[in-house]
């Protein structure tokens, strides 16, 4: 069995390649469980790090230093009444959020953790991808049209024009990274999101670099319109809830509304994954020309163990620091346990078979981790744009700057 | 390669049991007591004025329009793309008159004022 088990995590295929139906299963499993985990902590991050824009504490009651409160509004969903208008039109209803949730999800198929860590690698990856990711716009106009009141409709029909809108501009940005990877000897590219990050591999430098600043350019156009596709700050009018209420999302509660979510945070997460792919170099290290070597290596595969270690030792510092009063025993008790946890993980993460293996999937999430972290930073410091300034910078702006960089890049890619 | 798209049938089906499951989980132990106020729809404590589905904005339709447009003609491009090198010069100057034509009509739309949203 365990022989077995480490046979097939040392082979160098994808689940999907390998025919492989149980570990196919078993890493979809991971991934959805990961996914889920993620879009947990990215709720917890993001109350409190904009509670610390704010100069306010966030969560703080909930487990020490709020680290439960994620646990705690997840029962609470799912022990809140549950409420169909009248009005609704009740299938469509109940089907518009599992629809977003499968696209949101469907989409982790093809991404890319590591050379071998991804669920299969499809030959059509990233168009995979791009579609799958663009049926969320149907749930949306679902969940709008079924709830049959005022306010869900205009959010849906606002989401849906705005979704769109930046999906064009988002495509041709794609078509031109998509472009850099048939640079090579052979002269053609890929659409497999694997073979995307090893033609940044072959070609020694990130597609951000190429082209300077054309792949600059189409990395800004995307990044500001998979802010616009995932409906948030700044551009989350469907949600203005100061003239919306909620948007497409007002007549959902209880366990319905934290699947809408679930979806948009996993949105988030796989719209950076794409960009983490296709412009930042996906799992590879940084600096995998510059500093090459056995020692830089090493330096670079103790990195995550030091990472975990790190914040180990920051949640002792939070221990340290709680107040020695009875009231705060189990919450210092509680971050101890944590901090354990931590640096227990950080301690595997040295392992040396551990290391070899984890090294692409930690790089992989620690980018784009730094995309989520924009995300927060971009809510926290943008106000709201009006719906024509929306709509202006989609069509009259993104969209000709990215058929001109698509040119531009094509030109490049022919002369030199 | 075939046996590459099977993983994403299991994912359906993954995520067509769990979820289902998890809904059902609530409805076990979530309460249920509707009246009639809690069942209208929602417009901040005020009764509904007329249908909810009413008329809404023309443009929203151009929208969608300009959107088939231009996705088309992404997808158009992504296989060249994928040729991109080895088409080399003939490619390149395919795909500019390509582009060329389609950026008249973007012009055309632009100077009818359809980008405009007033």
């Amino acid at each position: 069995m365990l022989d077995y088990i480490t046979s097939y995590l040392s082979s160098n295929t994808t689940p999907g390649q390998a025919g492989n139906v149980f570990w196919a299963l078993v890493y979809i499993m991971v991934v959805f469980g990961g996914v889920s985990v993620a879009v947990m902590a990215m709720n917890w991050l993001e109350r409190k790090a904009l509670a610390h824009f704010q100069i306010r504490l966030g969560p703080m009651r909930v487990g020490p230093h709020g680290l439960l409160q994620p646990i705690a509004d997840a029962i609470k969903l799912l022990t809140k009444e549950d409420i169909v208008p009248s009005e609704a039109d009740k299938f469509v209803f109940w089907l518009a959020p599992l629809i977003i949730l499968c696209a949101s999800f469907t989409v982790y198929i093809v991404v890319p953790f590591g050379p071998t860590h991804a669920i299969t690698d499809l030959n059509i990856g990233i168009l995979f991808m791009l579609g799958v990711s663009s049926l969320s716009v149907l749930g949306v106009v679902m969940a709008g049209w079924a709830s049959n009141s005022h306010y869900p409709l205009i959010g849906a029909l606002r989401s849906s024009a705005q979704m769109i809108s930046y999906e064009v501009a988002m495509g041709l940005a794609v078509v031109s990274a998509i472009l850099m990877t048939s640079l090579n000897a052979t002269g053609t590219g890929t659409l497999s999101m694997i073979g995307i990050v090893q033609a940044q591999q072959s070609q020694q430098m990130w597609f951000l670099f190429k082209f300077f600043p054309l792949g600059f350019i189409a990395f800004g156009i995307f990044a500001i319109a998979m802010v616009a596709e995932t409906n948030r700050a700044p551009f989350d009018l469907p949600e203005a809830e100061s003239e919306l209420t909620a948007g497409f999302h007002t007549e959902y509660s209880g366990l319905r509304w934290s699947l809408f979510m679930l979806g948009e945070y996993a949105a988030m997460i796989a719209v950076s994954s794409i960009a983490v792919t296709l412009w930042v170099g996906g799992w590879m290290r940084p600096f995998p020309n510059w500093l090459t070597g056995e020692t830089w290596d090493l330096v670079f595969s103790l990195i995550p163990g030091f990472l975990f270690l790190g914040l180990a030792f920051i949640a002792f510092i939070g221990v340290a620091r709680m107040p020695k009063h009875p009231y705060f025993r189990v919450q210092t008790i509680g971050l101890a346990g944590f901090g354990a946890v931590l640096g227990l993980i950080g301690l595997v993460l040295f392992a040396p078979p551990v290391r070899d293996r984890i090294q692409d999937i930690f790089w992989f999430c620690a980018k784009v981790a730094v995309f989520m972290y924009l995300y927060i930073w971009y809510r926290a410091t943008f106000p709201r744009y009006r719906f024509d300034q929306l709509m202006r910078v989609g069509w009259k702006v993104l969209l000709p700057v990215s058929i001109g960089v698509l040119i531009l890049t094509a030109i490049m890619g022919v002369l030199f | 390669m075939p046996q590459n798209y099977i993983p994403i049938f299991i994912f359906i089906a993954v995520v067509g049991i769990l979820i289902p499951i998890t809904l059902l989980a609530a409805k076990l132990v979530r309460p249920d007591n509707p009246n009639r106020a809690k069942l209208s729809p929602y417009e901040c404590g005020v009764d509904p004025i007329g249908a909810s589905r009413g008329r809404y904005t023309v443009r929203y339709y151009i929208v969608a329009i300009l959107f088939v447009v231009f996705d088309v003609e992404t997808i158009f491009l992504f296989p060249w793309a994928v040729k991109f090198k080895a088409l080399g010069m003939f490619g390149l100057i395919e795909m500019l008159i390509f582009l060329a034509i389609l950026v008249v009509g973007y012009v055309w739309v632009w100077q009818k004022g359809a980008l405009d949203w007033v």
